[in-house]
This record gives structure tokens, C-alpha cells and sequence, in this order.
């Protein structure tokens, strides 16, 4: 026991002294996801809220031509922006990307109306642009609603029930509540949470295996009457620790960067306070275990330190795969998903923040079953440590 | 007290050891002389119990290497090819650590590592980093270390590797002291001159096997050489890998 903890003394000081250890470990990897998390969320909210209510400007070409049209858009708070430009011209102006969208009503608009053929309007944007999506579904939309309307219309003037044109008529029933369609952003946070944890350890795990055998120090280490399984016990312990104090610091940054951000909006409980934050740390304590031990028998099976940072970043997707396959068959939580590692952090995190947590018994088989197999890879990398070759 | 016999390894096809036997008794020093590739680390490395030799037995001090490798442990102090110091701590915690791996603390290692830092002449750099130090300075760090629990058996690998002129006088000067202790020295050279300074008993290896051993006089004598170089190449058969 002495010697062990003899072991996690000294890793934890020599790390404690080196920056580069520092910085990855407890700055960068921690407050990473938090910031562009907070940043993200807050970019799709000010992009999905407020649709209509804003006022959207809309470059018309020919707007003298259909004056009813324009009254219309005018009414649904499009700002009409009459412009004297071509097909090609208007081409060029979306491709720039000065303009979301651009209407041209061509001189023959109010000739077909009236003749009852079909009148043309061309509607000129780019749908591969993100950015102008909404602007070009809003303006679809209002044409739409304008024809629909028009029609309405003309039956009415020649006694037709307009109702005669809906033989069917589709009722929307959207069970999913604003939290459902929240698994996405969630599934990221807990990615970020589980990536710093990794960050966290990722260089003892290297430094204390590879990094040691590289340095030289690990054959007259082995010479001391130490068994090997208290040396890796150590080391294990000491990613630990880091691993744990990234998981605090990101937890941190996350109440701080969430509390900026409405998270009502959506559909997570509005507040990342002090219990929940508590609550996923619980949560992702054993996660410590299964990150510290399975980079450290990676690191061990290595020869080199660079071969070691290779595969360890290739190990840091590894977690993501549960969390994306739950996110896409939108999993529900069951008791046999509850002994998946990552997964179940994910699942139980996401009832926490929804507000929604899930039974004692899915939380304790989620810990549970993580820190055995935590306990397995540690065994894993005792064996890989004791080969003869892991002098190299 | 070290003891090989019939010590045999292999690493994949490549046969580093064929049949290595000597001893080499306390009070004495004993130098394993060879040219590069010969089998000196491996011999070593067997007998710091970091590597399991395929055929033959070794003891030190009547422990076997493998059966009892950490009774073996104990008992050595092993200065390996490269110092392997931790640079981020200084040369005390470097040496503490091993300390209390091997079960000491509180004031009485204190005061060992204050002894060693007096007797390798380290007083002034013991509170400073490891990351700065020169070769000798490394090397000296790395002997302390390997002395901080009094062992009966000292394996040196190479240990005049990279030192200068002073350094390596030093070094040799140590060794003689621990010798009159009745402290067992076994280390490793490929540098003729070396061993004929220091050794009482000098163990020839050439590819793998033992091809001479004895007191540097009856070396000269079984080869029929006037100088020690002479017989020394004579024995391996080429003045391959010498200088």
C-alpha cells in the first residue's frame, strides 16, 4: 500500500511540475467543449427564435409587376427591397453570398394571372448555404401561402367550395417535446465532459508508460523490489486523479458558460446548477477508472511515446460511438444499456439534465458496471506491463 | 556474492547469450569486458532480474534471479545503461523515490541521501532539477540512487559512459571504496584500459559466451601476451568493436 501510494506521489508531483502536462490536462481540454458548446447552442437559438417576428428584407426585381404580391409579403413582415437586376445578376449576387434570396417577377406576371395560365416567379437562392436556409424557406412559405390564397379565391368566384380542393386533410401530431429533440446538444455535452476527462489523463497515461521506458527511467525502476501490479496501480491512480480534477474544471466551466445560455429554450432543465453538476460528477467517477486504465494499457502495449499519442487520440472516438448510435435510434434507456460504459453516462446525464432522472437501480448498474470494467483493463494493463518486452 | 551458470537467451532468432558462467565474489570488483553486442547488457539485465534467462541459473548472494527476484532486489543496486533520472523532480526526491520504494523514509533517508550527496560530492546540485544536469552530474545522481539502501551488490552497466577525464576518476575512485566495504561490483566496459584499472577479476565476452576470465595476470599468462590488450583481443579472436 506504501508503495503504491509512494508510486502515485511522485507522478502526481513530476506532472504537477511540467506546463505542457498543466495546460492540456486542466485548461485546454476542460474548457474546449464548455465554450464552443455554450457557443454553439447560442448560435441555433438566435437562428431557429424569433422567425417571423423579425422583419425580412427581400430584394424583389419587378415588384411594379405584381403590386397585390407585394402588398401580401409587405403584410407578413417582408421588407420589399426593389432592385433592376437580371437572372444572371441575381445568379451572381447569391453566389456571392450578399443576398439569402432574391424574387423576380418577369413583365408577363400580371398578363398570365389574369388569363388564368400559370404566372411564373422566379425564386433565385442557394439551398447548399446554411446561413440562408431560414430566409429562403420563409420567402417559399409566403409565396405558398399567397397561391393558396389566390386560389381560394377563384373558386369562390365561380361557387366552388375551396374546401372541394383537400380531399384529405393531414392533422400533425408531434408527441416530441421540446427535450426530445435536445439528445443531439446533449449527447455532445456529455462527449465533452467524457473528451476532457480523457485530455485530462492523456499524458500521464503516455508519460507514465512510454514515456518512461523512453526516458530510460523504467529498467532500473523494475529493479527495485516492487511488484509490477503496484507500480501500474500507482500510475492508474495518478491519471486518476488528473482525470478526475478535468472532470471538476469542466464541470465548472460548464455551469459557468450554461448559465449564459437559455437553456429552457432547448428543452434541458433550466438550470446546470450546483446539484446537477454534483450529481454527473457522481456519475462519471468511475469513468476515471476505465479511461485511466485502458489508456494505460494502450500507452503499454506502445513502443514509443509518439506511437503511444497516435493510438490514444484514435482511443478518445472510442467513447463517441455509443453516444452517436444512441442519438441517431434515439435509445431509450434500458438496464442492459445501463452496463455500457459511456453509453449509460450519457443516458443517465441526459435524464439529469432533462430534468428526468432515471431509477437508483440504472444509476448504481451504470457505476457498477464501469468501474468493474474499469478493474478488468487494469488488469489488462498489469499483464501487458509485465512482459519482458516492455523494456523494449 | 554474484553467480551465472550455463545463463542462455534468445531474442527471436538472434541468440545474445550462449552458455554464460562466472562469479564474481564480494570485496572485489569484477569487470565484464567486451565488445559492443557482445552480451554484457543482456548478462546484466538477467541478473537485475528485469529479463528471464531461457537456460541456466544465476544467484546473488544465494537468491535465484527468477525464483526469488524480489529477495534478489533487495539486494542489488543496479546502475542501468541510461540514468533515467525524472527530470521535473530534483536530485533529493529523485533519490527519496527510490527510497521509499525500497522501504525507507522519514529522517533516516534524509540523512542517507545527505551521506550519498557528501560522498559523490553532490552537496550542491541535490536540490535542483534533474532537467538541467550535465553527464556526470546524471551519473552520479543515478549511483546515489542506486546506493541509498546499502546494497551488498552493485551492477554497473557501462558506468563510465559519457564522463569526462574527472568524472570518470571520481567514479573510479568510488568504486574502490565500496570495494574495501566488501560491497560485490560487477559492471560492464568495453574499454580495456577501464577494466585493467580497476578489476580484480575481469570476465571476457565475446559473442555471447564466456571466453576468458581470471586476475588480470593470469589472463596475460593464458594467452601468452605481454600487454593486456593483446590478450585481450587474442581471446575474442578480432579487434573488432575494441575502440
Amino acid at each position: 500500500m506504501g508503495q503504491i501510494f509512494t508510486v502515485f506521489r511522485k507522478e502526481v508531483t513530476d506532472n504537477l511540475r511540467d506546463r505542457r502536462t498543466l495546460m492540456s490536462a486542466l485548461f485546454f481540454g476542460p474548457l474546449f467543449g464548455p465554450l464552443l458548446f455554450a457557443g454553439m447552442i447560442s448560435l441555433s437559438l438566435q437562428r431557429s427564435v424569433g422567425e417571423s417576428i423579425e422583419t425580412m428584407q427581400l430584394p424583389v426585381s419587378g415588384a411594379e409587376n405584381a403590386p397585390s404580391l407585394m402588398a401580401f409579403l409587405t403584410q407578413n413582415n417582408a421588407e420589399i427591397l426593389p432592385v433592376e437586376i437580371t437572372l444572371e445578376a441575381a445568379k451572381e449576387l447569391i453566389d456571392a453570398g450578399t443576398e439569402d434570396v432574391v424574387l423576380i417577377i418577369p413583365e408577363g406576371y400580371g398578363e398570365a394571372l389574369r388569363s388564368g395560365t400559370p404566372a411564373i416567379v422566379q425564386l433565385v437562392s442557394d439551398s447548399a448555404n446554411s446561413n440562408a436556409r431560414k430566409n429562403i424557406r420563409r420567402t417559399e412559405s409566403l409565396l405558398r401561402a399567397y397561391e393558396r390564397q389566390l386560389s381560394v379565391q377563384r373558386l369562390m368566384v365561380r361557387g366552388i367550395n375551396p374546401a372541394l380542393i383537400n380531399p384529405i386533410a393531414v392533422e400533425d401530431v408531434d408527441v416530441s417535446t421540446p427535450t426530445g429533440r435536445s439528445i443531439l446538444l446533449l449527447g455532445m455535452m456529455n462527449y465533452f465532459i467524457i473528451f476532457s476527462m480523457l485530455m485530462g489523463g492523456l499524458y500521464l497515461a503516455t508519460d507514465t508508460t512510454a514515456g518512461e521506458r523512453e526516458r530510460g527511467s523504467l529498467e532500473p525502476l523494475l529493479t527495485l523490489p516492487v511488484e509490477r501490479w503496484q507500480l501500474i496501480v500507482g500510475k492508474v491512480l495518478a491519471t486518476c486523479l488528473f482525470m478526475v480534477l478535468s472532470l471538476i474544471v469542466s464541470l465548472l466551466a460548464f455551469s459557468v458558460s450554461l448559465s449564459f445560455v437559455p437553456l429552457a429554450e432547448v428543452g434541458m432543465a433550466s438550470n446546470f446548477g450546483p446539484l446537477v453538476a454534483a450529481r454527473i460528477f457522481f456519475v462519471m467517477l468511475p469513468f476515471a477508472l476505465i479511461g485511466a486504465a485502458g489508456m494505460t494499457a494502450v500507452a503499454s502495449f506502445t513502443k514509443s511515446y509518439k506511437e503511444a499519442q497516435t493510438y490514444l487520440q484514435v482511443l478518445m472516438l472510442v467513447p463517441t460511438l455509443p453516444i452517436i448510435v444512441a442519438a441517431l435510434f434515439t435509445l431509450k434507456p434500458t438496464l442492459a444499456l445501463m452496463l455500457i460504459p459511456s453509453l449509460s453516462q450519457h443516458l443517465v446525464i441526459t435524464g439529469l439534465m432533462k430534468a428526468d432522472p432515471l431509477s437508483l437501480s440504472f444509476v448504481a448498474t451504470s457505476f457498477i458496471s464501469t468501474f468493474c470494467i474499469g478493474l478488468g483493463l487494469l488488469a489488462l494493463a498489469t499483464r501487458l506491463y509485465r512482459r519482458e518486452g516492455i523494456l523494449g | 556474492m554474484i553467480e551465472a551458470r550455463g545463463l542462455k537467451k534468445s531474442f527471436g532468432s538472434i541468440e545474445a547469450l550462449r552458455g554464460v558462467s562466472f562469479s564474481a565474489p564480494d570485496g572485489k570488483v569484477t569487470g565484464l569486458l567486451g565488445p559492443n553486442g557482445a552480451g554484457k547488457s543482456t548478462t546484466l539485465r538477467i541478473l537485475y532480474t528485469v529479463l528471464k534467462p531461457d537456460a541456466g541459473v544465476a544467484t546473488i548472494d544465494g537468491d535465484d534471479v527468477c525464483a526469488s527476484s524480489m529477495a534478489v532486489r533487495r539486494n542489488i543496486g543496479v546502475l542501468p545503461h541510461t540514468s533515467g533520472l525524472y527530470p521535473n523532480l530534483s536530485a533529493r526526491e529523485n533519490i527519496a523515490y527510490y527510497g521509499r520504494l525500497l522501504g525507507m523514509q522519514g529522517k533516516a533517508l534524509d540523512m542517507r541521501i545527505d551521506e550519498l550527496a557528501r560522498l559523490l560530492d553532490l552537496e550542491e546540485v541535490i536540490e535542483r532539477r534533474a532537467k538541467g544536469f550535465s553527464q556526470g552530474e546524471r551519473t552520479k545522481v543515478a549511483l546515489a540512487r542506486a546506493l541509498v539502501h546499502k546494497p551488498k551488490n552493485l551492477l554497473l552497466d557501462e558506468p563510465t559512459n559519457g564522463l569526462d577525464v574527472m568524472a570518470t576518476r571520481a567514479l573510479r575512485e568510488l568504486i574502490l571504496r565500496l570495494k574495501n566495504e566488501g560491497i560485490c561490483i560487477l559492471f560492464s566496459s568495453h574499454i580495456m584500459q577501464e577494466v585493467a584499472a580497476l578489476c580484480d577479476e575481469i570476465v571476457i565476452i565475446g559473442s555471447g559466451q564466456v571466453v576468458a576470465s581470471g586476475t588480470p595476470e593470469a589472463l596475460r599468462e593464458q594467452t601468452g601476451e605481454e600487454g593486456l590488450e593483446d590478450a585481450f583481443v587474442k581471446a575474442i579472436g578480432s579487434a573488432e568493436g575494441l575502440l
